[in-house]
């Protein structure tokens, strides 16, 4: 082929004809810039977090020496924390802080923030991680089998679950799911990640509890976690669920009312082949926003599923650092969860170019 | 005719309205194809893409197809059922559609489009069907087929993509091609490339043509005989030689409409659509 590899590029070409090593010079090429896009999407985020952090009515000097510390006390505390500096020198060492890991202490729990963060994040992220998995596994088929059967009776009590996943309040389901599931029928455990009995008894390793009683060798203590995280991740399932079928089948629909579906039909390919490898195919590219950004939603917190069933998680930790003001509690978490959508965010762009030969 | 392929007799179409009532768009189409390249001609709207789809059993519920006799090869095509109707598709009869910027999968490469239709009707396996594809990438005059192969359907021109469409049709060896405006997507300078390479093809392989199309000489140069429909209703049929001879006042108002490079014309014919309608 040395042939075409001496002629200038024709148009409409595709460019992934390159040799092997242009190709990885190609992929170096695209993480570095989504490397850089990250770092700087990172800064705005800290930008706006140490701005909130000035711009609220709370002293923070007050917040940590108390309203009645005499006056030499005070200002010696202001000079110890920088404030007397100029905003960008402040905003500088803010960011080396946040870069060490150091968003101070925090005022609820008297421990640093980070090791907060370190504690409540792993519960939220496997409550969130089980509950999308649920969503996606049965979200994305029924999506697809109710645009497959569009005005089937399939398709409407499809649609009709999606309703309910906006209508339905998240406190109402999880209140009734606990009353039928936990107090009559006794089929999950109740609020709380594992039985009074069980709790503290594994090291948290990786703070994921499932994980972590793998990991000591005490399938009884992972039996129970599992069994409590079953009725929070099967509301949290059940909201994602229906956002994405809802998405996915209005996606599909676009789909099969597309030209290129009638050519694999006058083919002769078989129906599931033409709703599973040509009409699903394309859609997986937005679908993965869609489900990247419901799986952002879900690690961000839900406040009121975590309130519920007493989830030690972050939606939990932030609400009560908010309503005691624990503004660097506060702040941290407002960070962490920025960046939690940012990574996810990055990671579906990523995944888009993978998956769609025009993003290429 | 002896060896007749496809036998349509009063083939009607029809769509529900929103008032509760059926309109139809094909009304009564009765025509016989053998080993030959039938044209039909009409305007926008006047049911000849529909009847191509009807034929192939395409046409999905709300609209209903209903007709005397659909014949392909001695079968039934009305009590065939599904597993047995996507077995004549592709193999039997194929289309190739109007606009290769829609009707190709944007996701999947030209190469695993093309052998998807010749899997979809023999058994074949992954390594024996990358051979017959390239042969038919070449049949339809690609130069490099191994390259083409690759590519995506947003990385062809118009014409490439065209002829891919075509490859893909015919891989299965069908007795009948349905070529629904198979040109119209295109620029000029390519049409005639496009057209020379069915109108081969389908000699060489001996099918039946049918081919759509709007474009009276494009037709009446290509086709051995010529359909006229309007208004779901077939108004005229000829030789293509004796187009001009036509006498229907539809198609010499058709014909009227065609412009020449010879005259000058200060105003240009008005077609009188309800020539020939049903009072």
């Amino acid at each position: 082929m040395s042939v075409e590899a001496s002629i200038a590029p024709v148009p409409g070409v595709s460019r992934r004809q390159g040799t092997a090593g242009r190709r990885i010079v190609r992929l170096a090429q695209n993480l570095g810039a989504v490397g850089i896009s990250v770092f700087l999407t990172v800064l705005g985020l800290m930008a706006i977090t140490f701005f909130i952090g000035r711009v609220i009515p709370i002293d923070p000097v007050a917040a940590a020496v108390g309203d009645r510390a005499p006056k030499d006390v005070y200002e010696a505390t202001r000079l110890a924390m920088g404030l007397d500096r100029p905003l960008y020198e402040q905003f500088y060492r803010y960011c080396v802080a946040v870069f060490r890991g150091d968003f101070g202490m925090s005022l609820s729990t008297g421990n640093r923030v980070v090791d907060d963060i370190v504690r409540v994040f792993p519960a939220t992220f496997e409550m969130a991680s089980i509950g999308i998995v649920v969503g996606v596994l049965l979200g994305v088929p029924m999506g697809v089998w109710a645009a497959a059967r569009q005005g089937s009776w399939i398709d409407q009590v499809i649609r009709v679950l999606g309703l309910m996943g906006y209508a339905v309040p998240a406190f109402w389901l999880g209140l009734v799911g606990l009353a039928v599931f936990y107090a009559r029928l006794r089929w999950v455990g109740g609020p709380g990640r594992l039985d009074i009995a069980y709790d503290g008894m594994v090291d948290p390793v990786t703070g994921i509890l499932l994980i972590d009683a793998l990991l000591a060798g005490e399938p009884a203590i992972a039996r129970n976690a599992l069994w409590h995280l079953a009725l929070p991740c099967a509301v949290l399932g059940f909201f994602s669920l229906a956002y994405i079928a809802r998405m996915t089948r209005s996606l599909m629909l676009d789909q099969l009312g597309q030209e290129f579906i009638v050519t694999a039909r006058v083919k002769g390919v078989p129906e599931w082949k033409v709703i599973w490898k040509h009409a699903f195919r394309p859609i997986r590219i937005p679908l993965i926003t869609v489900i990247g950004l419901s799986y952002a939603g879900l690690l961000e917190g839900s406040v009121m599923i975590e309130t519920i069933f007493s989830w030690p998680g972050l939606g939990n930790y932030i609400t009560t650092a908010l309503l005691n003001a624990d503004m660097n509690a506060v702040l941290a978490g407002t960070l962490v969860i920025g960046a939690v959508f940012i990574v996810i965010n990055k990671a579906s762009d990523v995944l888009y170019r993978i998956l769609d030969p025009r993003a290429r | 005719m002896s060896d007749t392929l496809l036998e349509i007799r009063n083939l009607r179409v029809s769509f529900p309205t929103l008032q509760g009532g059926r309109v139809e768009v094909v009304k009564g189409l009765t025509f016989g194809l053998g080993r030959e390249r039938l044209g039909i001609v009409g305007e926008s709207g006047s049911g000849k893409s529909m009847t191509g789809r009807a034929i192939l059993r395409l046409i999905r519920p709300p609209g209903r197809v209903t007709a005397d006799r659909m014949d392909f090869q001695g079968k039934d095509l009305r009590s065939l059922d599904e597993s047995a109707m996507r077995a004549v598709r592709g193999a039997g009869i194929a289309m190739v559609m109007q606009d290769p910027k829609y009707s190709l999968n944007p996701v999947m490469t030209v190469g695993e489009q093309i052998s998807e239709a010749l899997e979809t009707h023999e058994r074949i396996g992954r390594r024996d069907v990358r051979r017959p594809v390239l042969e038919m990438l070449e049949a339809v005059r690609i130069d490099d087929p191994v390259r083409v192969a690759k590519l995506y359907p947003h990385e062809v021109s118009g014409g490439m993509g065209q002829r891919v469409m075509i490859a893909m049709m015919l891989i299965p060896r069908p007795a009948v091609l349905i070529a629904d405006e198979p040109t119209s997507a295109l620029d000029v300078s390519v049409q005639a490339q496009v057209l020379d390479i069915i109108d081969d093809l389908v000699r060489s392989h001996g099918m039946g043509l049918i081919f759509i199309s709007h474009d009276l000489d494009l037709v009446a140069g290509y086709c051995d005989r010529i359909l006229v429909m309007n208004r779901g209703e077939i108004v005229e049929e000829c030789a293509a030689g004796r187009l001009s001879e036509a006498t229907h006042p539809y198609t010499r108002g058709l014909l009227a409409a065609v412009p020449r490079l010879d005259e000058v014309r200060d105003e240009l014919p008005v077609m009188d659509r309800r020539a020939g309608a049903p009072a």
